[in-house]
């Protein structure tokens, strides 16, 4: 059996759904002739018809806004950011009309945004950003960010089945990078909202996501080689809704926690988690829960700027090793 | 010393010496462009390469139609612009390599940087943001009663954007001295410019807002500078915003990586034969604007003030990392360093 990528298995969510379903179509910028700049679409206006692979101006609100129209009228629309950092433009059109729509209004609006997000490619401040926190804050959407293939594909399965606004955030550093085994014909669904023990653990746990999966995975690698620690590495999948119950389950049965994501620490999504944590599992701490984010600026291009701005699977080492001598 | 055959009197009001320098500014942009292409494949350039090829003459004619204290802010393209006002080949080099010495100390990359004095303002990467943004810097020269102008460049892509809307039409109700130049190249990344708008001609919005509209060949630098310096004249007399729609085509990939697989067999070639320096040259030759040993001393200038560039900053270093979290706001002076550095000693 060959390894499916990453980005592949994106890809194979979409057209699979695509197959399933014909009110499933895509509406993004260069998504046709080009597959969109990392070919996440390769193929699939050759295949589905420049009806239901849609090239638009360059419009984030239109895209979004027009995606949320037909998805009253019962279409399952699926948007590309071209880079994710441009969702910024469709803000007032995911927070004050989608993520509000069936609440107020009554409407459903089943439609999933997504794109490439996320740093370590030297992309600069623009082509870098890891959007979900500024999301977070939203009743009404939902937020998922794969870390392995298999996640990638299920969870895009999943965002298009879904009933209400997905936002999908895709990581480009793992595109080609993370490759594994997808049985064949296997139906492939992650259910939102679930998170996956990654590593299990003992000692200590690291509740991240995304890429970040990763360097804790390497981290806990190092930890269990060199300190003899059990990490456990919890990768959430999914931020909105949060599974609550997973993490609380972790910190009982390891009582140390570590928080890690690749944005900034300032509003960040760990701080919601921590006070999760807190609320719910403050008893079975053996140390205050901490956090590991990048630094609170914008995220700069070179690459001695980049590597000292995010975190990076030494920090978590160092982190992890604070918390267990605690 | 070849004295030309006949000499026709230069257009537009330029001098000889002016029509020599548009060649100049063009040929500046192209070589310093291949320089890059070079060190992009060598993997000095840290991160993507964008080339104006055959787009030239309308960045450098546009801008060349500013007077010193205008303010321009370039799109991905507009290289030749940043260069005519002023920023140098040096920086442009040192920013695309991410040097510690770069005008945004290795933060910032391309040509994403500012010099006001000069007067260009870097652009952000969300397309269509610095309309406004150019509409505020015009709305300080309007409210200072200051005679200056503020310059703008959009794609045929980027005119598709909220805030290119917001942006002109916010002008254009203030009587702003605003000029606003579309680059119509044909494409946004794959996307054909019929695919961005139902009008028949860009600079047919140019109505629809209640301002002037004009259209030229952006692949000829002198037309490019008259219909830009005539917009320049009407902002600064009070005569608010102009639409320019410069056409033109762009030859290479979005970007250097893009294999532009979307672009029909035989429009590149077609292209290739309306070169803006190529036609620039000729008419500087038939016309008798220019002698060979002119051209050749343009040329010998360029060469030399790009070995010259690259020779200083080729080596220099990235910057250091402890430079990363100032500068955030003016006060505090700095992000604190996070608490896992700190415990990692
Ligand atoms: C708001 C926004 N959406 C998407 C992008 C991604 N993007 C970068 S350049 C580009 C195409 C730009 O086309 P155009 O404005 O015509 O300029 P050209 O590249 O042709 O010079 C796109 C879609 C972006 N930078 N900003």
């Amino acid at each position: 059996m060959t390894e499916t990528t990453y980005l592949e298995a994106i890809r194979q969510g979409i057209w699979e759904e695509m197959e399933r379903d014909d009110r499933v179509f895509l509406i993004g910028e260069d998504i046709g002739a080009l597959g969109g700049p990392f070919r996440v679409t390769e193929g699939m206006q050759a295949r589905f018809g420049a009806e239901r692979v849609i090239d638009t101006p360059i419009s984030e609100q239109a895209i979004v806004g027009a995606a949320a129209g037909a998805a009253h009228m019962g279409l399952r629309p699926v948007c590309e950011m071209q880079f994710i950092d441009f969702i910024a433009c469709a803000y007032d059109m995911l927070t004050n009309y989608v993520a509000t729509a069936r609440y107020r209004a009554g409407l459903r609006t089943p439609l999933v945004v997504r794109g490439p997000s996320g740093g370590y490619v030297r992309g600069g401040p623009f082509h870098s950003q890891n959007p979900e926190a500024a999301f977070l804050h939203t009743p009404g959407l939902k937020i998922v960010c794969p870390a392995t293939a298999r996640d990638a594909k299920g969870l895009i399965k999943a965002a298009i089945r879904d009933e209400d606004p997905v936002l999908f955030f895709e990581h480009k550093y793992l595109y080609r990078r993370v490759k594994e085994e997808l049985g064949d014909g296997e139906e492939i669904l992650t259910p939102i909202g679930q998170a996956r023990i990654a590593r299990g653990g003992t000692d200590l746990t690291i509740v991240t996501w995304s890429a970040m999966v990763w360097k804790a995975l390497e981290a806990a690698e190092r930890l269990a080689v060199e300190d003899g620690l059990s990490v456990e590495v919890l990768d959430l999948r999914s931020l909105l809704p949060l599974d609550e119950a997973a993490i609380v389950a972790s910190v009982r049965k390891t009582s140390r926690v570590l928080v890690a994501h690749e944005d900034t620490r300032t509003g960040g999504v760990a701080g919601e988690i921590i006070a999760r944590i807190n609320e719910l599992a403050f008893e079975w701490l053996d140390a205050p829960a901490r956090r590991v984010a990048a630094h609170d600026v914008p995220l700069p291009y070179a690459p001695t700027l980049e590597d000292f701005v995010l975190p990076q699977t030494d920090d978590l080492v160092a982190a992890c090793r604070w918390l267990a001598t605690y | 010393m070849t004295s030309p055959q006949r000499v026709t009197p230069p257009p537009a009001g330029l001098t000889g010496v002016q029509l020599l320098d548009l060649y100049y500014w063009m040929r500046l942009t192209r070589s310093l462009e291949e320089r890059l292409v070079s060190l992009h494949r060598q993997g000095k350039v840290v991160g993507g390469l964008f080339r104006s090829l055959g787009q030239e003459g309308d960045s450098v004619g546009s801008a060349y139609a500013l007077d010193p204290g205008d303010i321009l802010s370039p799109l991905i393209r507009n290289l030749g612009s940043m260069l005519v006002k002023g920023a140098t080949p040096l920086e442009v080099l040192r920013q695309y390599m991410a040097k510690a010495a770069s005008p945004t100390a290795g933060r910032e990359l391309n040509i994403h940087f500012n010099d006001l004095e000069r007067g260009f303002l870097g652009q952000v990467s969300p397309l269509g943001a610095m309309v406004p943004v150019m509409a505020g810097i015009a709305l300080y020269f309007k409210m200072t009663r200051q005679p200056r102008v503020g310059l703008v460049y959009v794609g045929d892509g980027a005119m598709s954007t909220g805030a290119f809307h917001e942006g002109i039409n916010f002008a254009a109700v203030q009587r702003l001295p605003l000029v606003v130049v579309c680059e119509n190249n044909g494409y946004a990344y794959s996307t054909p410019a019929r695919l961005q708008t139902a009008a028949e001609r860009l600079v047919d919005k140019a109505p629809g807002y209640g301002i002037a509209g004009v259209r030229a060949d952006g692949n000829d630098v002198v037309a490019t500078y008259e219909v830009t310096r005539e917009a320049v004249r009407r902002a600064r007399e009070g005569g608010g915003v102009t639409l320019v729609e410069l056409m033109t085509y762009r030859r290479k990939g979005h970007a250097e990586h893009d294999d532009q697989r979307y672009v029909p067999p035989g429009e590149i070639e077609a292209w290739e034969g309306n070169d803006p320096i190529d036609r620039h040259l000729a008419r500087l030759r038939t016309e008798g604007w220019a002698t060979e040993p002119d051209i050749a001393g343009v040329d010998a200038r360029v060469r030399r003030e790009l070995d010259a560039a690259l020779a200083q900053c080729l080596d220099e270093p990235f910057p250091d990392a402890s430079t990363a979290l100032a500068g955030v706001y003016a006060d505090p002076p700095a992000a604190p360093v996070e608490w896992y550095r700190r415990a990692a000693g």
